[in-house]
């Protein structure tokens, strides 16, 4: 029978499958980080039991680093967190890329970046937005804590086979228009609960023609959809990315890996459960104006009159009036970085709308590299002192003002045009509005002092 | 994890959609390495800007959430139902909630019920009405019910649940426990399993 390339990636993880309960699925790779993990491994304690793969588990620190300073500048919770970080896999064996080692980063930046991602593997992680990894072909899913502790004791997954849905962009991008807007776009389209429980597969002429960076872009944002996972078919973009990253196989071994994984690919007559099509012409570079990442309009738009109370809640929030054109909105701040967008491209991308213009007076900027390599490639190629010498600060590697765990947060009422993937209220630090962007955009709003449409900025 | 069967208690109103886990349990709680300790900080940033309808005074000890669709949207920490729990909530009753947020909480003991949405309202509007009113949530029977009492009339509605969960949750099941059961089959896909697939170590 044809089977989606979701199906077949479930089929060959089944390790018992019996009538009435949920599959149980082996876990090729599960990632861990500081905050999702400590009590996943408190329990592994009060129940006397080990890390059964840890050849197959691998942690990171990114969630609460501080991006300046070190170490020293975390606070005290944080500490303690990292600290439990490192004695936890110290005790059972967990290769840790901690603060300081040239490896750390985002965890969904460092698993591809190390080609530790790829096709065809089950991967976990205790965050949402391991859905990146399907960006390679994996099926990615983002758990909590209690999974945590299962996967690290049985090194298996209990659940449900999701139901899938084709989301096919066709077309060439327009000017200005990138990954993060096809993804915003996509939302704005499905809504934010459109794709709950599903795996999306990514297919078209569109997400084909984008780089393994942009479809990572694609796939992080797949969460906001409410979807598990997101898909998309490993090709010849996957094998040139992959190929000759420190984890990825080498040799003959390459060769047979590269047959296996043109092998995933959805059959011809597969049937998903939904399918949305998307005319990729007619995509735009989006603002959200809301509180969740549905509620975004192109940048030559205006802020929308509230349809229900949600809405109104949002803009009230925002400090918006509906009919006020997007561009006329100030902002304090500007964000460039997260798992959904601290990659090279963008970070070079948003230095080419920078180069020989400098940040608003009015605005404070910075850039977070997604990992330590991603900052040592920006250096070398200059983009450190590029962006510093236009005003933005240049930071270590994390997650920082994507969700403000770090000292990296918003002050109350500050308006933030940020790379991020959620503009949830307070998510960025209490009180704080976030107007989700892509990169360019954000680099544009941060020389304008106000959101502007990077297609006509110069 | 304590077993679950039936639980009657204040039914408690949040009349808002796609509630996300940020504004459950927002971030500067989520600090904590033990799994205690987030119950006072459950809405914080809500609670901080006064008047939050789960403060009045009659819906104070609640133990049944009912909210609108995707409650639970958004980042997958768990802290979210451990909150829910320790702030005295044991069932939440929505249209739909967030994939995440569900499986969590059916894995540390917060039952999530899914009502259609004309349910949902009914439920919303009598806890506003009558505020401090108070539902049971049968798991054995999956019954919802209302007493009749006062000036309310009775009310009750069947709900579906994942069989597994429930039978987890009635029996207060350790999950890892079950799946040690099948160590012959995991260490069978494990020998099975391709040696080309990376490995750390």
């Amino acid at each position: 029978m044809a089977r989606t390339m979701a199906a077949k990636i479930w089929d060959e993880h089944v390790v018992a499958a019996r009538d009435g309960e949920p599959d149980l699925l082996y876990v090729d790779l599960h990632l861990v980080h500081e905050v999702t993990s400590p009590q996943a491994f408190e329990g592994l304690r009060l129940t006397k039991r080990r890390v059964r793969r840890p050849d197959l588990t691998i942690a990171t620190m990114d969630h609460d680093v501080p991006t300046v300073g070190g170490r020293a500048a975390a606070d005290e919770l944080a500490e303690r967190q990292m600290s439990a970080l490192e004695e936890n896999c110290r005790r059972e064996g967990i290769r840790l890329f901690g603060m300081g080692n040239a490896r750390q980063g985002i965890v969904h930046v460092i698993g591809p970046e190390l080609g530790l991602t790829q096709p065809g593997l089950l991967i976990v992680c205790g965050d949402s937005h391991t859905s990146t990894h399907g960006a390679l072909g994996a099926l990615a899913f983002g758990i909590g804590t209690s999974e945590v502790e299962h996967v690290l004791a049985t090194q298996c997954l209990r659940q449900r086979r999701p139901p899938t849905m084709a989301v096919t962009v066709e077309g060439p991008l327009p000017v200005g228009v990138t990954a993060k807007d096809v993804a915003l776009g996509i939302i704005a389209r499905i809504g934010v609960e459109g794709g709950r429980g599903h795996v999306l597969e990514y297919r078209g002429s569109t997400i084909r023609g984008l780089s393994m960076e942009g479809r990572m872009t694609v796939c992080n944002m797949t969460i906001e959809s409410g979807a598990r996972a997101g898909v998309i078919a490993p090709d010849d973009t996957t094998f040139a990315y992959l190929r000759g990253r420190e984890y990825a196989p080498a040799g003959d071994q390459w060769d047979q890996a590269v047959d296996r994984w043109r092998r995933l690919t959805s059959d011809r007559d597969a049937t998903f459960d939904r399918e949305v099509s998307i005319d990729a012409g007619r995509l735009e570079p989006y603002v959200t104006w809301g509180t969740n990442p549905g509620q975004s309009v192109p940048v030559s738009g205006s802020v929308p009159a509230p349809s229900t109370e949600t809405d109104e809640r949002a803009l009230q929030y925002m400090a918006l009036e509906p009919g006020t054109a997007i561009e006329a909105i100030a902002i304090d701040r500007v964000f460039i970085g997260s798992c959904t967008n601290a990659r090279m491209e963008d970070l070079r991308v948003a230095a080419s709308v920078v180069r020989g213009h400098r940040v608003h007076p009015k605005v404070r900027a910075m850039v977070v590299p997604g990992s330590a390599s991603v900052k040592r490639q920006a250096e070398a190629e200059g983009l450190d002192a590029l962006f510093r010498e236009a005003g933005f600060e240049w930071r270590d590697a994390g997650c920082s003002m994507c969700l403000g765990m770090n000292p990296d947060i918003l002050g109350p009422g500050e308006r933030c045009a940020s790379t991020s993937n959620r503009n949830f209220e307070g998510r960025q630090g209490r009180g704080g509005r976030t107007h989700l962007v892509s990169p360019p955009m954000a680099a544009a709003a941060a020389i304008a002092g106000h959101l502007v449409d990077v297609r006509e900025f110069n | 994890m304590e077993p679950f069967t039936r639980v009657t208690g204040i039914l408690a109103p949040l009349d808002r959609v796609n509630v996300d886990t940020d504004q459950i349990i927002p971030k500067q709680f989520l600090k904590r390495i033990e799994r205690t300790g987030f119950g006072p900080f459950l809405f914080y940033d809500w609670r901080q800007n006064g008047d939050f309808i789960l403060d009045r005074p009659a819906y104070l000890g609640a133990s049944v959430l009912v909210t609108g669709a995707n409650f639970g949207c958004g980042s997958s920490r768990e802290h979210a139902p451990w909150s829910l729990l320790e702030a005295g909530f044991r069932v939440v009753i929505a249209p739909s909630f967030g994939d995440i947020f569900k499986s969590n909480s059916f894995r540390c003991g917060l039952l999530p019920v899914e009502l259609p949405e004309a349910a949902v309202r009914t439920l919303i509007d009598r806890a506003l009405q009558e505020p401090g009113m108070e539902i049971t949530i049968d798991l054995e029977s999956t019954q919802i019910t209302i007493p009749q009492r006062g000036g309310g009339p009775g009310w009750g509605v069947r709900f579906s649940i994942d069989s597994f969960f429930r039978e987890c949750l009635l029996n207060g099941w350790d999950e890892v426990a079950l799946t040690l059961r099948h160590e012959t089959e995991i260490a069978r896909y494990e020998a099975a399993r391709s040696t080309e697939l990376p490995a750390i170590a």
